[in-house]
């Protein structure tokens, strides 16, 4: 039994993997799990990752969750190219340093203007208040302006002159509200650049056909969401928009 | 006001390019693990310089953009982000191998608990601190009793989950040896029991574990490097300027949500 890649492509973190191991030739098998048919929450997938989240990793009887964790796993295993995570002590420390600070920053702000726009009036049938909606674009250019004045400032790429998994990880995040139909790279010409030698680098057709979904989500239904998850999705969600 | 005790420490080896790292003794649940890491016999005698300098002031502002603490300046070089300096430190200074295992999954391990802990036990571990003792200081008032409940219902399903997948039988988070994981996540945790939310006390695998990395890390060190956390109460009784109360109430409020 070879590598396993537990994914649902509409996960921002899933996104960077499936990249991350197509574009480096990475053999594994994609086991999709659905998140809107509840699929992460089956006692099989719980074997995998006990805490029920995607994405989740295989190998052999060794089981990984963590996004990040599975892309050094990744990195290291299959001895990727230098640039991913570099052995300049410098360098990767300004891999690592991102890679720490987006968790509650830029993943924590995309993700929530995404829930709030998308998902919460679909789940609660109520419309989006323009405040609420207000409040979390501008809780997410905070963080955007921190990220371009931080940890892009004049560089091509945030460790230097070549990508690695930090530019992977914020654009695969960055994508989440503009899936939601805001498109912040529109009046942010540096980001926008770095967006575009982002994907050249990863390979523009492998970057499009990982965010199809993430890029239709605005024509999700509640309907595609399974009945029994409504509930569920509906409390967890006002918990994170809140 | 989060007044930071200057302590400055060096070696009589002193390097004069040795990493510099910003920090307030106390507050700063970060810092802590890079104080214990730190201080670990091997780094002192490769001639480490520590200084603890206040954490708004100039020098530091000057190394973080985003004027937090911790932060590490090595030259012209500045580090944030404690996870980046725990690693960084640990390359850097060659720290024995179980810190951060050369074994890939063991490796994975660590990084896995290194990045599940930000949207979770950090989530609410500090929110304990700041609804018990911090922003009652600032705002005047005490918070109500729901907040409390609320956060510490979060950080009871963290734990659990904390137990259920990272601790489970094993002595430390990635087998028989303490790494940066258990590092990170006790130093966290000491925070809900610096306010009297003692959340070892049902918990006899957690208390068991944190016994275990205590002993590892050293009891004196690791008390030392607590002390402030331990007595953060003492702080209720401390006088605020009502400028500075009015200026930040608002601010901790935010940091709440």
């Amino acid at each position: 039994m070879g590598l396993e890649l537990y994914l649902d492509l509409l996960s921002q973190p899933c996104r960077s993997i499936y990249i991350f191991a197509r574009s480096n030739n990475i053999p594994f098998e994609f086991k999709h799990v659905e998140l809107m048919k509840g699929q992460h929450r089956t006692e099989e997938f719980r074997k995998v990752n006990i805490l029920m989240k995607v994405p989740a990793l295989k190998d052999g009887s060794f089981t990984l969750a963590e996004s990040i964790a599975i892309l050094l796993y990744l990195a290291r295993k299959f001895k990727t190219p230098d640039h991913w995570y570099p052995s300049d002590l410098q360098k990767r420390a300004r891999v690592d340093e991102y890679l720490s600070w987006q968790h509650v920053n830029i993943r924590g702000k995309g993700s929530k203007l995404f829930l709030t726009k998308v998902l919460l009036p679909l789940l609660t049938g109520q419309p989006l208040s323009p405040e609420k909606l207000e409040s979390v674009t501008e809780e997410l250019n905070i963080v955007l302006n921190q990220f371009e004045e931080k940890f892009l400032q004049d560089k091509p790429f945030i460790a230097g002159s070549e990508v690695s998994l930090a530019d992977l990880v914020a654009l695969v995040e960055l994508m989440q509200p503009v899936g939601a139909g805001y498109d912040l790279f529109e009046e942010r010409p540096k980001l926008a650049e770095w967006r575009r030698q982002v994907e050249e680098a990863v390979g523009k057709q492998l970057f499009q056909e990982a965010h199809e979904g993430i890029l239709k989500a605005k024509n999700l239904t509640a309907d595609k969401i399974a009945p029994d998850l409504l509930e569920h999705f509906k409390h967890q969600l006002l918990k994170q928009t809140s | 006001m989060l007044n930071s005790l200057c302590s400055s420490e060096t070696n009589k080896q002193e390097d004069n390019f040795a990493p510099c790292v910003y920090k307030p003794v106390g507050f700063s649940v970060a810092f802590r693990h890079d104080t214990i890491l730190a201080r670990q016999p091997h780094l002192q005698t490769a001639g480490k310089l520590l200084c603890f300098g206040p954490s708004n002031s100039e020098g530091a502002g000057k190394v973080r953009l985003l004027k937090k603490v911790p932060a590490l300046k090595d030259g012209d070089f500045t580090l944030a982000e404690c996870t980046a300096i725990l690693l960084y430190l640990s390359r850097k200074y060659n720290t024995p191998d179980h810190w951060y295992p050369s074994d890939i999954q063991k490796r994975a391990q660590v990084d896995e608990y290194l990045s599940w802990h930000h949207a979770n036990i950090r989530a609410n571990a500090p929110k304990t601190m700041w609804i018990k003792v911090l922003i009652p200081l600032f705002t005047g008032q005490p918070l109500p009793s729901e907040k409390l409940q609320e956060v510490m219902e979060g950080l009871s399903t963290s734990l659990k989950q904390f137990e259920e997948r990272f601790l489970q039988d094993k002595a430390f988070i990635i087998g028989s040896e303490i790494s940066l994981a258990d590092l990170v996540a006790i130093v966290e945790l000491m925070q809900p029991v610096g306010v009297g939310c003692d959340i070892f006390e049902d918990r006899p695998r957690l208390m068991e574990w944190r016994r275990r990395v205590e002993d590892a890390v050293g009891k004196e060190l690791f008390f030392q490097a607590h002390e402030m956390i331990l007595s953060v109460k003492e702080l209720s009784n401390i006088q605020i300027d009502p400028a500075l109360k009015e200026q930040l109430a608002p601010v901790l409020m935010k940091m709440l949500k």
